[in-house]
């Protein structure tokens, strides 16, 4: 297999440190009760790393049970249409349950079984993460509880029926705003009082040490797999990777193999919302460094360190904080962020959808509209990989309602 | 001797009384949890984030926020506080977000200037101890972990160092004021503690009547209560302090009664 190559010691692959710090991010803000766990996760981390019958194992399932590889697809008529870099997709769309989020299910569920848990929980906001590990859970026959904030569970009744026929109990969570942060200190409230019999799947680079790092790792197949598709494609490296980002899984795990390559642009793009001077979701363009579920990272906050909601078209890009790897590539200048508008996600959400025949999630149409800023600025020998993290299904209400269309 | 020393001197178990800052009239409900017979303040600062309190103290949170409960307005409350009980220990509980959101040196000194003798950080382990933890001890104020029924003795070590002041001891693995604590499992506890440390041990969460209290107190050095007292502020609103008094008196007297019946 042609992955990246080894890191050498001066890599960008070789963070977090033994601390779980990236830089000055990440780390371990968790209550007391929590931390001998957390302890155990990451000792039996390290041991399933060097497990060969754990790597087989997370391979079939990814292999027969996901359908990977997912393809890289050359988007002919979205490159002629932008005139300029030739774009790829990768087609994490296709995934089995349609998005990007069933790689870091298997892998954590493969880790819960290690550990001998009985149950599993998640948060969720748009139900992707929670229909994966409820997909997951109903795979292995562990019983799943999700937390969903209430607002969410009415806005995305089809998910929620989704992880209930999967066998799973669905928590509406009243506190707060009643979405995302909300469900997922819910879910954290829930933890801390089933420390002994219960795994916490953790939907994104986000949380405590070791989470962001094995999220990462997990999620790593996404770029492992474009970097052999698009040097068997071109014989070359890329000139630019676009990913969408909230918490940024998706846009890390296409990310991390390619930090080496230094000719490579790597670009994440965050949710600008209704606009960066209103209500957005952009946590490296309008937050600060803070502490929160778990980890230091650029937050939405005032200035006496309370948290702002969120807001975005994209309830998957809707939380106010972001991975610490993230916030620790934006500070050494390694990656670049910048971010899109409710309006224009929204239109590249058509655009893809008229061009190549692909529905695509609202928050990969994120990545599609930085792509037709991008692009044309581009000449047409250069290429650029877009993660297309899931497909549209999901959002096709959403859409209807912003484009005024009753269905 | 420091005020949270003197606290722990006194014949009988000390009582940490918990309450939300901002969070009703605050400077009249101070001084009716010291009239009742409260040894410690915990004065919490509100978050809107937090994970490890159950639905009455959330809301006690979102209350004094939606009022507009500000740092400044806390530090102020402590500040006025300190000036009419000059005697009696305060330290503020919260979340780390809003103790450290100025950096650690900025926060150990507001807290020396107004008076504060401790800090409980709810979410900041031993691990993350550079934050606040130098800058706290570098201006004598106590930084006050955690110890739970998941420290194990492998763990202990790394909570005892660098802890002052008390180890506040949560007796169920959960969240403030959902579940109740068992009378054994707190004395087990007490003992495997108080094999490994000289530090005066207050044990909290899961205690809520003056029955409770008196229980704890026979094995523990102090007793913390939050959510009744935080349900009383909910219930009765800005009219909560004489309530609360006569509250606290009661887990004051039950709590000496029991150690009087001890001695006797």
């Amino acid at each position: 297999m042609t992955s990246a190559p080894p890191a050498s010691p001066n890599s960008f692959r070789n963070q977090p440190d033994s601390a779980g710090h990236f830089g000055p991010y990440g780390g371990r803000y968790v209550a007391e009760t929590l931390m001998p766990l957390i302890l155990d996760l990451e000792a039996e981390y390290r041991a399933a790393q060097a497990d060969p019958a754990f790597d087989a194992e997370f391979r079939r399932l990814l292999r027969d049970y996901v359908g990977r590889p997912s393809p890289l697809w050359h988007a002919e008529r979205l490159s002629n249409h932008l005139g300029g870099a030739k774009i790829y997709l990768k087609r994490e769309d296709l995934n089995h349950t349609g998005a990007h989020k069933i790689n870091n299910c298997i892998g954590q569920i493969l880790l819960a079984k290690r550990m001998g848990k009985k149950r599993v929980i998640a948060e969720t906001g748009a139900g992707q993460h929670g229909v994966a590990t409820a997909t997951v859970a109903a795979l292995f026959g562990l019983p799943c509880t999700i937390f969903m904030g209430a607002v969410d569970v009415a806005r995305q009744q089809p998910n929620v029926f989704r992880m209930k026929l999967l066998g799973a109990e669905v928590v509406a969570v009243e506190a707060g705003a009643k979405t995302l942060k909300d469900a997922m200190n819910e879910a954290l409230r829930h933890w801390v009082a089933h420390v002994h019999d219960t795994f916490y799947i953790i939907g994104t680079v986000a949380g405590p040490h070791p989470y962001p790092q094995l999220v990462r790792d997990f999620q790593s197949v996404i770029g492992t797999e474009a970097r052999e598709q698009f040097l068997a494609a071109e014989g070359r490296l890329p000139d630019a990777l676009i990913a969408p980002v909230g918490g940024g899984s998706n846009a890390i795990g296409l990310f991390h193999p390619f930090l080496d390559d230094a000719d490579v642009a790597i670009i994440g793009v965050e949710a600008a919302g209704e606009g960066l001077d209103k209500r957005h979701a952009a946590s490296i363009a309008g937050g600060r460094p803070g502490i929160l579920h778990g980890n230091k990272t650029y937050l939405l906050q005032d200035d006496d360190g309370q948290i702002a909601e969120a807001h975005s078209i994209s309830a998957g890009l809707d939380y106010p904080g972001i991975g610490p790897e993230h916030a620790w590539l934006n500070d050494i200048g390694r990656a670049q962020y910048v971010s899109v508008t409710d309006d224009e996600a929204l239109n590249a959400f058509q655009l893809l959808t008229r061009l190549e025949g692909i529905i695509p999630a609202l928050e990969s149409a994120h990545a599609i509209a930085a792509t037709m800023r991008i692009a044309p600025e581009m000449g047409p020998d250069k290429c650029i990989i877009v993660n297309l993290s899931g497909r549209g299904d999901k959002d096709i209400f959403s859409v209807a309602d912003a484009l005024g269309v009753a269905i | 001797m420091n005020r949270i020393a003197a606290a722990f001197a006194k014949p009988h178990a000390a009582l940490a009384a918990f309450l939300t800052a901002g969070d009703g009239d605050t400077a009249a409900n101070l001084d009716a949890l010291v009239a009742g017979g409260a040894d410690i303040i915990e004065l919490g600062m509100p978050f809107t984030d937090p994970m490890a309190d159950g639905p009455a103290i959330q809301q006690a949170n979102l209350r004094s926020l939606a009022k507009g409960t500000s740092t400044t307005d806390i530090l102020e409350i402590v500040r006025a506080f300190r000036a009419r009980h000059p005697d009696i220990a305060l330290v503020l509980m919260g979340y780390a977000n809003p103790m450290a959101v100025r950096g650690g040196a900025w926060f150990a000194d507001a807290c020396a200037k107004a008076g504060v003798d401790g800090v409980i950080c709810v979410d900041l382990p031993p691990e993350e101890d550079g934050e606040l933890g130098p800058a706290l001890r570098e201006r004598g104020i106590a930084l006050i972990r955690l110890a739970t029924p998941t420290s194990d003795a492998g763990r202990l070590p790394t909570i005892l160092a660098g802890s002052s002041g008390f180890i506040y001891y949560v007796a169920v693995a959960g969240i403030t004021g959902l579940q109740q604590a068992s009378s054994d499992s707190i004395e087990s506890a007490m003992a495997r503690l108080k094999a490994v440390t000289d530090i005066p041990i207050v044990v909290g969460f899961g205690i809520r009547t003056p029955q409770q209290a008196a229980a704890a107190a026979r094995v523990a050095d102090g007793v913390a209560v939050g959510t009744a007292i935080v349900e009383i502020i909910g219930k009765y609103g800005n009219d909560a302090a004489e309530p609360l008094r006569l509250f606290t008196a009661e887990l004051a007297q039950a709590m000496r009664a029991k150690q009087e019946d001890m001695i006797g």
